[in-house]
């Protein structure tokens, strides 16, 4: 789950990690108020929104008096911004962070992520702060430092001062820069982050370690002990059907294509993508119903699926383990009797229960093409949708 | 011989009075794999299916001598599950739950160093070892018994290979579900070694899917040190990057981690990767003709 940088940054703030202060806003008076409290000569508006490069897409102004803060808010709030990580369609802004300025010195990047290939969270570090994370990999990496961390023993103090004599921090900002990462990492291990990437980390003219930016994404697997990341949740910033796939708890990704996919198993799933594409077609969804599906999460799914006006038929490719075939059959039938399915609908049944989902099929009354096998259902719905 | 699990191992549920896990473990016994006892905290003294149930797992595996266990348990426990069973000293442990916090898995693994139990998963399809032993949710059914060995990251794809191998007339020596997690017990190189020194396996198809790094390396690994056959299938080629799809681990990020560079490490190592995965029979069929091991592997 991802959240917004005001967000992330009050979160830091109540582990004693150091940001600037700042204040939400919803619209202009908020900004201006928001401003007046914090009483700084230069404030910061900046356009909260779930993407990152807002800087180069003009959703960050600096702004010199109240009026200023004022005219930006006017000016961004309600705007759709387009950045590289939007999509051509963009995100409209509607809350800003009101911030103070500061003086920057120098800018770093701190990220923490984790290491598939340890199995353990890893602090990364360098002097290249306010790029691009994956462009300094790519061009200079050796400019990233690492540190892998043991979780029985957590970040040590002896790996924080390494990072941070790696990157140059000024020696007068040691001490508070180690005391950043630790906090940091305390932020990591106690919300389930998945992602706590802080770029810039800048060092200011008085010798302050301040996170500029924040970016947290935590893990959705654990949000049922993390009940206040869960509140921050933005439903503006989601996808609708994503959401309503949610409810369903269903794993739901839509596509541009015209062909519908209700498949069981990430990978399977994928394969069936793939496989649709190989024969011409195009997926209009990812979509896992996941094992232990109910009647009504088919269903639900199956609703779905019809609720995306792009889509001119419907491939199910279901091999049951922990799903039964029968489940998924009585699920079909109930969904396109309740919604009066009139598109193409190709299935394709194997695994536990499979002759009694058949047999539900075949009683239904529906006019279902049965498929053979993955490649036969592709070939016929890609040939149904032409 | 076969890998991992076999006629006699001995296996445990963890979560035995959970519907799931009860249904499986019906079916698992109907498979014929030896099911000497379930574990449900607080329920211990009962008994399910005819199933003894136990409070605790050193209790559980006192009683049976079991070697191995299967974890249904909820993810918010799954994780406190498989330390117990490595705690008892289990041989192995497969953990089938899916939605466990990565978070949970890291210490996990920390806590499992240096300890004997091997941990399949989780949120995997689990071990199976045709006309032997059945350990998980796979359909049984589909399976035969012979000399491909399976190893995949994806449940339902394993089936999916499986079922193309029997239809083919290639029984499988046994197919490991290594799961989608991020952070998992067994990985393809494991696996790999298993399957390289085990007499009864000829070759090996190995299913990846997008996200991480773990099929190049396995596939390093298979130029560096195996003599059999593999080939492999790689989910996600028409994936949107930044999308995770399904599978916690299941992600391109950064440019990294593309089926399309999987496919080219693949290749390169000598593993020919089937185009689509209605083919990953095929592709083994022609891959064993011209390693003149068809006729060993054709079991029915």
């Amino acid at each position: 789950m991802n959240i917004h940088e005001y967000q992330g940054k009050q979160i830091m703030r109540d582990f004693g990690v150091a940001v600037p202060n700042g204040h939400v806003a919803y619209n202009v008076d908020e900004a201006v108020e928001a401003a007046e409290k914090l009483g700084t000569d230069v404030t910061v508006v900046k356009a909260q929104i779930h993407a990152g490069g807002r800087g180069n897409a003009g959703g960050v102004k600096i702004a010199k008096s109240l009026d200023d803060v004022r005219t930006y808010a006017e000016e961004l709030l309600g705007k759709t911004l387009v950045t590289h990580q939007t999509g051509s369609e963009g995100k409209e802004v509607k809350r800003l962070l009101i911030e103070e300025g500061c003086d920057i010195k120098n800018e770093y990047y701190v990220g923490l992520v984790l290491d598939r290939n340890t199995s353990r969270v890893t602090m990364m570090a360098s002097e290249e702060g306010g790029t691009e994370i994956e462009q300094v990999a790519e061009e200079t990496p050796e400019k990233i430092f690492k540190e892998v961390i043991d979780p029985v023993v957590g970040l040590t103090p002896f790996q924080a001062r390494r990072l941070a004599f790696n990157i140059n921090i000024p020696k007068e900002s040691l001490s508070k820069a180690v005391k950043f990462m630790l906090g940091l990492y305390d932020v990591f291990m106690k919300k389930d982050c998945s992602i706590a990437e802080i770029n810039p980390l800048v060092t200011t003219g008085e010798g302050e370690v301040l996170a500029l930016d924040s970016k947290l994404n935590f893990d959705d697997n654990a949000l049922f002990r993390q009940k206040d990341i869960a509140d921050l949740r933005d439903l503006d910033e989601e996808d609708p059907k994503e959401i309503e796939a949610s409810k369903y708890d269903l794993s739901y990704i839509a596509l541009d294509g015209n062909i519908g996919c209700m498949v069981n198993g990430a990978g399977l799933a994928m394969a069936t993508m793939d496989t649709i594409k190989h024969y011409g077609g195009e997926p209009a969804n990812f979509l896992d119903v996941g094992g232990g599906a109910s009647k009504e999460k088919v269903t639900g799914a199956f609703k779905l699926i019809l609720s995306d006006e792009n889509v001119n038929g419907i491939f199910v490719n279901i091999f049951g383990g922990i799903m039964k075939c029968d489940v998924i059959a009585e699920g079909i039938v109930a969904a396109s009797k309740e919604v009066g399915l009139e598109l193409p609908l190709v299935v394709r049944l194997e695994g536990t229960n499979v002759k009694e989902g058949k047999r539900i099929l075949d009683e239904s009354g529906l006019n279902i093409t049965a498929a053979d096998s993955m490649a036969d259902g592709a070939q016929k719905i890609v040939e149904f949708v032409k | 011989m076969s890998v991992y699990v076999d006629k006699n191992t001995k296996v445990i549920v963890q979560g035995i009075t959970g519907s799931t896990a009860l249904f499986h473990a019906k079916q698992m016994l109907e498979y014929g794999t030896q099911i000497v006892g379930g574990v449900t905290p607080g329920k211990g003294g009962t008994e399910v299916e005819g199933i003894s149930v136990y409070n605790t797992v050193e209790e559980a595996v006192k009683a049976t001598g079991a070697n191995a266990s299967v974890i249904y348990v909820p993810a918010p426990f799954a994780a406190d599950a498989i330390m117990e069973a490595t705690d008892a000293e289990l041989d192995l442990a497969i953990c089938i739950t899916e939605h466990i916090p990565v978070l949970d898995m890291v210490k996990v693994k920390r806590y499992m160093e240096g300890k004997k139990t091997r941990l399949v998963g989780p949120n995997c399809p689990g071990v199976i070892t045709p006309d032997e032993c059945k350990i998980g949710i796979m359909p049984g059914y589909i399976h035969k018994k012979g000399h491909i060995g399976v190893v995949s990251r994806s449940g339902t794809l394993t089936y999916e290979a499986v079922h193309q191998l029997s239809e083919a007339g290639l029984g499988q020596s046994t197919a490991v579900g290594i799961g989608g997690d991020p952070v998992n017990g067994t990985d393809f190189i494991d696996v790999l070694k298993a399957f390289e020194e085990d007499e009864d396996t000829e070759a090996v198809i190995m299913i990846g899917e997008i996200g991480g790094t773990a099929e190049e390396e396995a596939a390093e690994w298979v130029k560096a040190n195996m003599s059999k056959p593999v080939v492999g299938f790689i989910g996600g080629r028409t994936a949107p990057p930044g999308k995770r799809m399904g599978h916690a681990g299941a992600i391109i990020s950064g440019g990294k981690g593309t089926a399309d560079e999987k496919i080219r490490v693949m290749n390169e190592c000598g593993i020919e990767v089937a185009e689509t995965p209605s083919v990953m029979g095929e592709t083994l069929i022609n891959v064993l003709k011209s390693s003149d091991l068809y006729d060993k592997c054709k079991t029915h």
